[in-house]
């Protein structure tokens, strides 16, 4: 293999890691607002086969990724309407709707399998894709993949630097202290779910009119994805930027099974495909970890200093959440 | 009191028809007729004894997976990793008959073997989510799926790698156990009554373990509050535990039986799907065991109701899981407005 | 401001938390709201502030009758509240948890409040790191935070609800020393509090509430033995200290170590015999509640020795040291002392022994039934807990206990509890002692503390006294330990105990 297919390899890295970009931002928008939106394997099926049919019925790309966007609004609303007007279990709810999604999908799908359909094409930005390597990379892709880049910098401003920014970590965190601070908590609960819902909706559309062009119901390929895209979330500590980091590992380490698929042939390529699972776990591991009874019992165990350094370690790679996701909030 | 009780009743039966006329209108959407599609389940779930027979057959595992979420529901556990431990169980089911099929043993003790075997891989896939929740802190949902995706994957690699059928590698299946190794059924049709009785065994067996036992209300308990329960005595993580290692053992079972009297063989899909049903089967009866084996089955028929679905109406026969899906949705609104309702008076 | 509520009512269930509340409060005054727990001064104050709505009466702010819908409202007219436990964010730094809830554009100009804040923060002498998170601050420094907050989002009715709980005595002086300069600025002052001494140490003029109602208002200077009549209605006598120590001991901790991520205990060593009670004080969170959790194996210690009855049991489990006659109850009842959603009986059957494997309900019945009457809780078997009010949740609690005892380790015991029954769970332990039960409890409750211990040991960040006893103590010198004064200089650590 040479340098220039590497790095024709990675820009597909960065092409390919859009839809689930696009997800889990999605969901940490969510969450940051204290809402778990289980359902998003089956918003993902749904937004892909929903975009599909809506862009090739009315043969325009644009109504394909709209269309995706308000099926993934949609399916937050009953969410968001289940878990904070009923105060059922959000977990129950989004679990449902991750499975009738998915089901939906296929069934109003079926006339749609193998029909020809519209697919994004690369826009070179000027100038800019002149640069060596870079130019590659960043700047020879399509509209979805240049979104998926800046909607990553957009949200993480929006969480961190902005004035309703502060007020969603708060709502977050903890929403009694936001309510007597004038937020209406459970409207924007309502609206970072729905806004979070059409986000991840984008990763449909991006799927069946991009990456992975078309529809072919279940042997599409897309089911599973929306299960890696929440681990990614909670790898990603509820910060837009380190979900980025988790979901180009995740992208990069599917490519890797590809490439290397010729010098072990024994393996299928299912398997290989597989390969992030095992190094998800042991990520969510990780960052999960120094919660664990036995380990604060180790480090209990350990001399001074080896458990400073054990302790500062683990605090590092620690993710947590915010204190009341999955709670819901009553005023009174 | 009793009024409340047929206020009750009239909101579930609300949530039964709202969900029906949600699939109603989805059906429309998709340009199918609704009563013929409606009238095409129900005719291929009972029209004809084979039919039936293939109902019995989908209910026995549906019936293992129910009561073994039921377990861990009560620990306050969402086991979505029971997919993943039948497939397991399947996989150590096959291992133990491929072993065997050629040796001199009586089948009958091979198909025990199998089923221990079976067992002991569900199990284990179990015990694996468990240890990665009380040991590593990773939330069973996540680790669960990811397990799920593992144990795909390695079926798969056994399927095309080691366990391939002479000549052609395919993801079908791997070859076909003899006869010999097949579960009893009755004669002619393809149902076994080994199968069912094992289900119905273990779902009385599990409503007992809940209602009456030290071990159910510890479980509840822990469920409720883990953190009270751990002061007020209970031993919380070896529950944990045990409620994984017994779901998975369920689970396990299941594999098993789809082995030994569905597939008699290993394929990729082997689960049916039936671990994330019974989660749903779980959700739907708010976690009641009594009502454990008439909604499952209800789900167990729709499920081969739906088969026939794109011979005889050109529909995909994912309606079942829709109507399926819908159904527990809505019956999850309808008790969330309930609630609501009596909380507001 | 002049503040006017005509004629609050509020009712919770069955219970009236407010039965028709009239009082006027006049600008540029510190008034008191004196009563003790339960007295339904905190919801007249939530009332007031928007975070609860009344079901009847009115509140005229000015002479103009205003609608306060929600603490946002509040807010607006210049109604502000500082809760007991400071509603802010700990996660986030402290300029964040300024900044949030303030109107404004899109993007807080980050330069322009932070000279706010330090001005603000200048006027009333409180040093407080802007980027520090809040979660490294200490519950005065917290409502610091709060004060200066609400002041800048021009708040001119001030409501502290019980602030001087958890406060060292060092942060108490500046409190006061905060709120007189907001009453010579002109603004209205809401002092609630259940401490005599602090209402008539700083407020000119005083309303008591008891149980829903007001039964009285007094001025400088006050009569103390008037106002607690008021309080309690009547003059009430707490058993006196009957100490029923014997010579064994029972538990034995030499060179302690416990440590979380913001403190360290050091080296505590402490013999408790037979039926002793000893408090633990100190400010919330200066290493006494990790230190209960430690002496009854719920935390690890990273140091010495523990030995229960003899035995060493150093870096055992909680279930070990239960089966050796520790038992723990926790100061957050439904959250980790009961299960919400299961009976009383189902929690007696836990609770004991388990024998064979399935459940005698009849006897658990039976056994419910006996328990609930000898603790006297309200309640029937089927109850599940969270029915119960927090009085009878809390003799639920004691009457799950297995009858003999080693140890008991208590945190809060009677804290939100109604006088009657802190003194009927007292009755309780006392009974307990004198079976030879040993109790250690932590609480905030300086007068709790020093009633009802033989010995105290005070915690100030981490550090520990030797155990002191409790009758030669008094309140002030209790109090000085637990802000920080009077500790031997110079001592290492490790030295003190």
């Amino acid at each position: 293999m040479n340098s220039s297919s590497v790095l024709l390899g990675l820009a597909g890295v960065l092409y390919g890691a859009a839809p689930i970009m696009f997800a889990v931002i999605g969901e940490t928008i969510t969450e940051r607002a204290g809402i778990i939106n289980l359902s998003m394997n089956g918003t993902i099926l749904l937004s892909a086969m929903g975009g599909f049919a809506v862009a090739v019925g009315t043969g325009s790309i644009v109504m394909g990724f709209l269309a995706g966007a308000l099926i993934g609004a949609l399916v937050a609303l009953v969410v968001a309407f289940s878990s904070i007007t009923l105060k059922q279990s959000q977990v129950a709810v989004g679990f449902v709707l991750a499975l009738l999604c998915r089901d939906l999908s296929y069934f109003l799908g079926h006339a749609y399998i193998s029909k020809a359909g519209p697919r994004l094409i690369t826009i070179p930005l000027p100038a800019l894709s002149g640069i060596p390597i870079l130019g590659t990379l960043f700047f020879k892709q399509d509209v979805m993949t240049y979104l998926s880049f800046v909607i990553i910098f957009l949200v993480w401003f929006w969480i961190f630097r902005t004035r309703p920014g502060l007020m969603l970590r708060g709502i977050g965190e903890r929403p009694a202290a936001a309510f007597v601070r004038g937020a209406n908590v459970n409207r924007l609960r309502y609206l970072y779910t729905i806004i979070g819902g059409a986000v991840a909706g984008l990763a449909g559309p991006t799927f069946s009119l991009s990456v992975k062009a078309g529809w072919a119901g279940p042997l599409s390929g897309l089911d599973g994805y929306g299960w890696i895209a929440l681990s990614i979330t909670i790898f990603g500590g509820w910060n837009p930027f380190r979900a980025a980091l988790g979901v180009y590992l995740f992208s990069f380490l599917q490519w890797l099974g590809l490439v290397l698929q010729p010098f072990l042939p024994s393996i299928p390529t299912q398997v290989l495909q597989v390969a992030p699972f095992p190094l998800m776990i042991l990520t969510l591991l990780l960052v999960n970890i120094s919660d664990a009874e036995w380990v604060t019992r180790m480090l209990a165990a350990m001399p001074e200093r080896p458990r400073r350094w054990m302790m500062k370690l683990l605090r590092t790679l620690r993710a947590s959440p915010p204190a009341s996701l999955g709670v819901p909030f009553e005023s009174e | 009191m009793n009024k409340i009780r047929w206020l009750n009743f009239g909101f579930q039966i609300g949530a039964v028809i709202l969900a029906l006329l949600f699939t109603t209108v989805v059906l429309l959407m998709a340009g199918a007729p609704p009563l013929q599609a409606y009238l095409y389940i129900i005719k291929g779930a009972l029209s004809s004894i084979t039919n039936i027979s293939n109902v019995l057959s989908a209910w026995a595992p549906l019936l293992l997976t129910t009561s073994g979420v039921l377990i861990t529901f009560a620990a306050g556990l969402w086991n979505i990793g029971i997919e993943g431990q039948i497939m397991v169980g399947a996989i150590f089911t096959t291992g133990a008959l491929r072993l065997l099929q050629n040796s001199t043993v009586p089948s009958g003790w091979i198909l025990l073997i199998g089923f221990l075997a079976g067992m002991a891989g569900g199990a284990l896939w179990a015990a694996l989510a468990g240890v990665l929740k009380t040991f590593g802190g990773v939330n069973e949902i996540f680790g669960g799926l990811g397990l799920n995706f593992v144990a795909t994957a390695f079926a798969l690699y056994l399927i095309i790698g080691p366990w391939k059928r002479p000549g052609i590698a395919s993801t079908s299946g791997t070859l076909m156990f003899p006869d010999k190794l097949w579960l009893p059924t009755l004669p002619k049709v393809q149902f076994s009554v080994w199968a069912l009785g094992l289900g119905i065994l273990v779902v009385i067996l599990v409503y007992f373990l809940l209602r009456g036992t030290h071990f159910g209300l510890r479980l509840k308990a822990i469920g409720k509050n883990s953190k009270a329960a751990l002061l007020m005595g209970v031993p919380t993580w070896q529950y944990v535990m045990f409620a994984f290692l017994l779901c998975g053992v369920f689970a396990g079972l299941a594999g098993a039986i789809q082995v030994t009297s569905v597939y008699h063989r290993l394929t990729p899909a082997i689960s049916s799907g039936y671990g994330f049903l019974g989660l749903m089967v779980a959700m739907l009866i708010n976690y009641q065991a009594i009502w454990a084996a008439p909604v499952a089955l209800f789900f167990a028929a729709l499920n081969i109701g739906g088969i026939q679905l794109p011979i005889v109406l050109k529909l995909d026969s994912s309606l079942s899981g829709v109507l399926q899906g819908i159904l527990v949705l809505f019956v999850l609104l309808v008790e969330g407005a309930r609630q609501r309702l009596f909380r507001k008076r | 401001m002049n503040v006017e509520l005509k004629d609050i009512q509020k009712t919770f269930g069955m219970v009236h938390a407010n039965g028709g509340i009239s009082l006027k409060i006049p600008a540029g005054t510190i008034q008191g709201i004196l009563g003790e727990n339960g007295a339904g001064k905190s919801t007249l104050m939530k009332i007031l502030s928007g975070f609860i709505r009344p079901d009847q009466g009115e509140i005229l702010l000015d002479g103009h009758t205003v609608s306060i819908h929600s603490p946002a409202d509040a807010i607006r007219l210049g109604v502000g509240m500082l809760h007991q436990d400071p509603l802010d964010f700990p996660p986030l730094r402290v300029i964040e948890n300024f900044i949030l809830g303030s109107a404004g554009g899109l993007l807080p100009d980050q330069g322009a409040v932070l000279r706010d804040f330090k001005k603000l923060a200048g006027q009333f002498g409180f040093s407080l790191d802007p980027e520090a998170y809040v979660d490294s601050l200490t519950v005065g420094e917290r409502q610091q935070l709060e004060i200066l907050r609400l002041i800048w989002l021009g708040a001119s009715v001030m409501i502290f609800d019980e602030p001087t709980t958890g406060i060292s005595t060092a942060q108490k002086m500046k409190l006061f020393a905060a709120l007189c300069l907001l009453a010579e600025q002109g603004k209205t002052v809401l002092f609630v509090s259940h401490k005599l001494d602090d209402v008539e140490g700083l407020c000119s003029r005083v309303a008591v509430l008891r149980q829903g109602y007001l039964v009285g208002e007094a001025k400088q200077p006050y009569s103390t033995k008037k106002l607690v009549e008021m309080m309690f209605g009547k003059t009430i006598s707490v058993g006196g200290r009957k100490p029923c120590r014997a010579d064994k001991v029972t538990v034995n901790l030499s060179k302690l170590r416990v440590e979380d991520y913001r403190l360290k205990v050091r080296d505590v060593n402490l013999d408790v015999h037979c039926g002793e009670v000893i408090g633990l004080a100190g400010m919330e969170g200066s290493g006494q509640g990790l230190f209960l959790r430690a002496v009854g194996g719920m935390t690890h210690t990273v140091g010495g020795k523990i030995l229960i009855d003899g035995r060493d049991l150093t870096g055992r489990s909680y279930q070990t040291f239960k089966k050796h006659g520790v038992a723990f109850l926790p100061a957050a009842r439904l959250e980790e002392g009961l299960v919400p959603g299961l009976t009383l009986t189902e929690h007696f059957i836990l609770a004991e022994e388990a024998k064979g494997f399935f459940i005698n309900w009849d006897k658990g019945r039976l056994l419910a039934q006996e328990r609930i009457k000898e603790f006297d809780v309200r309640g029937i078997p089927a109850n599940t807990v969270e029915s119960l009010s927090g009085g009878n949740q809390q003799r639920a609690l004691l009457a799950l206990l297995r009858d003999s005892l080693n140890l008991l380790l208590l945190e809060h015991p009677t804290r939100g509890l109604d006088i009657e029954s802190v003194i009927y769970i007292w009755n309780k332990l006392k009974e307990r002692c004198q079976k030879g039960t040993a109790i250690l409890f932590v609480s905030s409750d300086l007068e709790e503390i020093l009633q009802y211990s033989d010995q105290v040991l005070v915690f100030f960040s981490g550090k520990v006294t030797p155990p002191l006893d409790a009758s030669t103590l008094t309140t002030e010198k209790l109090g000085e330990l637990i802000g920080g004064k009077g500790w031997p200089e110079s001592t290492d650590e490790g030295k003190l105990a």
